[in-house]
């Protein structure tokens, strides 16, 4: 068993170390050739060897500009936010590397001999990748030498912070990284450079966003002189570096034989995949079988579709049942406890009230029907749009929220010594269809944002994200709306008014 | 060597390759022809693994292009539709970097490479960048990346179409000498000629389908019928097809010449020349007429139109 073990582990590594050394026969030739264009090599030098001595002397003519105002403190931060400006603007050449690398060469069709070789489509991908990456951070971190260099010999003699340094190198490659796997995403959907220049613009808007925020942090922070570095940093780099993972993964399953030479027709086809994806919402199979009928419709296609997303359904469970725990043990932590009346004087204030809470009801239809349904589809349909952008992201950060909540009100009302069949009659009444509606449309959401980054195998990205779709919309339509429907007629009618009568108002 | 069972693929809804079955034995040449958008280049992608089968499978050197792509990959050859050249590369850097990808020694590579290039012609452009070549050349330093690894298939597609006539011939003599050598070939062209000279056996290709395949001989005679004689004589013919009726059934005639099919030469044309020497006809020329590739895949096409596809 050990030696099995041990025998997998060392083909694994052999396999690795083969990716690698062929991706790096790639990645040396891509740099190769990015160092004879001129129009790469003149902004690298340009960037690292001039740009980071105009970055110095604003630094100092800055310092000395504020420090008249008696603004040392902006003058001191300056120095380490244009180091960062230092490292970003050459990295900003990998955006124009990759498209021109990945799209360019699908675009003069110069891609089909390399891929008639017996390279993998990983080692491809790969080999591209740092050949995007391996110029402009050469570039980046030339020049970062090169500013505090500069700025070690002038009169500023300012002395950076270990670990801020670390986290700036830290951010510049993770930027370059993310930034180059989005250009393989954008460029997985289009044939022309020009097309792929114009959408890189949703890399480029993002990032020019994020690094604003850097720049507020780095002036604003508290912890801007900590030994550990800035807090904020840490988290950009964390968060960004889990986009390039999933961007990683979305341009590894793209960047595929089928992909690069099958979608080379670029032209809308609206009515073809509304088609498709009808199609699919109807279908009892992978295959597009049509039910014969509704009956057929929920006996045989809405099981097949559970059962094609049994996966994401145990990860949401496990998700949803981690977000009560945490919510429960929270409620009990002193800095989290809510001190809720006794239930007797709870029933008092509500006996006293109750014209006034219900009028209240009444008036904000807080507990109507439409106000209950609207407000559970509008979470759920965000939670959708937001998955689909982020890879499925956010099917596992919105909807857990609730259960977070729930488990928080369940160790709250347990705490202060209700009934517990106060819990059982306020959440479970309409609870038990609720909650596995929101469960199956979180892992429905999941399944439909994560499958670009994993489609099945044989399948094109498109493909199998239609089909996915197509599942989705059958699981919204044939169980979580009428499941909504239900709740919402539940909560509505029948658990205020057990929950009245075990509180005995 | 080369055998596709079945093959066939769907881009979405459309049918770009079907059913197909081919079987191309060591050392024979293939030459797969069809019109644009036959499926000629969908069937090579996925000869060489880049495409993956609908349904079907094709073997290549002994490997499963479904199973062992990359395997595949490593026994075949290919001279691609679009050449691919990094122009900023020298003739030689292009060749090493290939070398490198089939995992060749240095020492190898650059003894192939070096082979290659005196065979075509390009031992005076190694050393210059391939943005500096000319079209043909282009399609020639391609053709020896193809062949760099010394793969047992060679996949062509247009070898010679950028080429001008003594690069062709330079070209097809590779091709002949490397066949000599047990190499087998799968050439798709439009060049019909070409096809004609180096083809053992021909597939024709239409929407997606195999219509006709076999050798050239066998082509003629299942499509374009019996070989056909011209008659030239010296005079006008004035009612000669009538009085050689009995023997022959003219298919064509002019002014001083006919032409007409038979079963076997040998047995017919003494008949027929008897007959003109008791008629006192004097006869200029009594020869075949050259059935070229041309007629059978216009005819092959026509049928397979006649027949509603």
């Amino acid at each position: 068993m050990a030696t099995d073990t041990a025998s997998q582990l060392d083909n694994r590594w052999k396999t690795l170390r083969i990716t690698l050394s062929n991706a790096w026969i790639v990645t040396q030739r891509e740099v190769r050739d990015s160092f004879r264009d001129w129009r790469i090599v003149a902004p690298i030098i340009i960037l690292t060897f001039l740009f980071p001595f105009l970055a110095q002397f604003l630094a100092t003519e800055f310092q000395e500009f504020v420090e008249g105002y008696g603004a040392d403190l902006i003058g001191e931060r300056t120095i380490p936010f244009l180091l960062m400006v230092v490292g970003f603007f050459p990295i900003s050449i990998s955006l124009v590397i990759a498209l021109e690398t990945f799209v360019g060469e699908k675009e003069r069709r110069s891609l089909e001999p390399l891929l008639s070789t017996p390279l993998t489509n990983t080692e491809l991908y790969i080999g591209k990748t740092l050949a995007a990456m391996i110029p402009p951070l050469i570039a980046s971190f030339g020049g970062m030498t090169v500013y505090l260099g500069s700025l070690l010999f002038s009169e500023l003699a300012w002395r950076p912070p270990a670990m801020l340094i670390v986290q700036i190198i830290l951010l510049t490659a993770v930027q370059a990284l993310v930034m180059v796997t989005g250009a393989v995403v954008v460029s997985s959907q289009t044939n022309s450079t020009r097309a792929a220049n114009l959408l890189a613009s949703f890399i480029i808007i993002p990032m020019a966003l994020i690094i604003q925020g850097e720049s507020v942090i780095m002036f604003l922070a508290p912890d801007a002189d900590s030994p550990f570095g800035i807090g904020a940093l840490w988290a950009i780099i964390l968060g960004m570096f889990i986009v390039a993972v999933l961007f990683l993964r979305v341009g590894n399953s793209i960047f595929n034989r089928e992909e690069l030479l099958a979608s080379t027709v670029s032209q809308l086809n609206l009515r073809g995949t509304l088609g498709k994806i009808k199609r699919y919402i109807l279908a009892v199979d992978d295959t597009g079988t049509p039910a014969k009928n509704i009956l057929d419709w929920y006996r045989r296609a809405i099981p097949y579709s559970l059962y094609q997303i049994a996966t994401p359904l145990k990860v949401t469970t496990g998700v949803f049942i981690f977000a009560f725990m945490v919510g429960f043990f929270v409620s009990f932590t002193p800095q989290w406890h809510l001190q809720l009346p006794s239930q007797e004087e709870l029933v008092e204030v509500a006996n006293r009230d109750a014209k006034q809470f219900i009028s209240y009801a009444i008036e904000t239809r807080s507990l109507s029907f439409m106000f209950i349904f609207m407000q559970n589809s509008r979470v759920l349909l965000a939670t959708l749009l937001l998955s689909i952008f982020s890879f499925g992201v956010m099917a596992l950060v919105i909807p857990p929220i609730t259960l977070a909540l729930l488990g928080y009100i369940t160790g709250t009302v347990l705490s202060a010594g209700y009934n517990p069949m106060v819990l059982v009659a306020g959440i479970l009444t309409h609870g038990i269809i609720e909650i596995p509606v929101i469960l199956l449309s979180a892992a429905v959401s999941l399944a439909v944002g994560a499958v670009v980054t994993r489609p099945p195998k044989g399948s094109t990205v498109g493909h199998a994200w239609t089909v996915m779709l197509g599942t989705t919309l059958k699981l919204i339509i044939g169980v979580v709306i009428p499941g909504l429907i239900l709740a919402g007629l539940i909560e509505s009618f029948v658990t205020p008014r057990l929950v009245l009568s075990i509180l005995g108002i | 060597m080369i055998e596709c069972i079945d093959l066939t693929k769907y881009f979405g809804d459309f049918l770009a390759v079907d059913h197909i079955n081919l079987m191309v034995d060591k050392g024979e040449v293939l030459a797969l022809l069809g019109p644009n958008g036959a499926g000629k280049t969908t069937t090579v992608r996925m000869m060489t693994s880049i495409l993956q089968p609908s349904s079907g499978t094709a073997r290549l050197a002994g490997y499963d292009v479904v199973t062992e792509p990359e395997k595949v990959r490593a026994h075949v050859g290919v001279l691609t539709e679009q050449h691919g050249l990094y122009e900023r590369m020298k003739g030689m850097e292009y060749l090493e970097f290939f070398g490198r990808v089939y995992h060749l020694s240095a020492e190898e590579c650059r003894k192939r490479a070096l082979d290659l290039m005196e065979r075509f012609g390009l031992t005076d452009a190694l050393d210059k960048r391939l943005g500096e070549y000319s079209k043909g050349m282009k399609q020639k330093l391609a053709l020896v990346r193809a062949m760099l690894h010394n793969p047992p298939v060679l996949l062509l597609d247009e070898p010679t179409s950028a080429m001008d006539p003594l690069s062709a011939k330079q070209v097809r003599d590779a091709i002949i000498e490397l066949q000599k050598g047990q190499r087998t070939f799968l050439i798709t062209t439009h060049n019909l000629t070409e096809a004609q000279l180096l083809a053992d056996r021909i597939a024709i290709i239409r929407h997606g389908r195999i219509i006709a395949n076999g050798t050239f001989n066998e082509l003629v005679q299942q499509f374009v019928g019996q070989p056909m004689m011209e008659l030239r004589i010296n005079g006008q013919l004035n009612g000669l097809g009538r009085e050689l009726s009995d023997i022959v059934t003219v298919q064509s005639a002019g002014i001083n010449w006919l032409r007409y099919q038979v079963e076997d030469a040998q047995v017919t044309n003494p008949l027929v020349l008897r007959r003109l020497l008791t008629l006192g006809v004097e006869v200029v020329t009594l020869s075949p007429v050259t059935q070229t590739l041309e007629d059978v895949y216009l005819q092959v096409v026509k049928e397979d139109e006649t027949n509603g596809n």
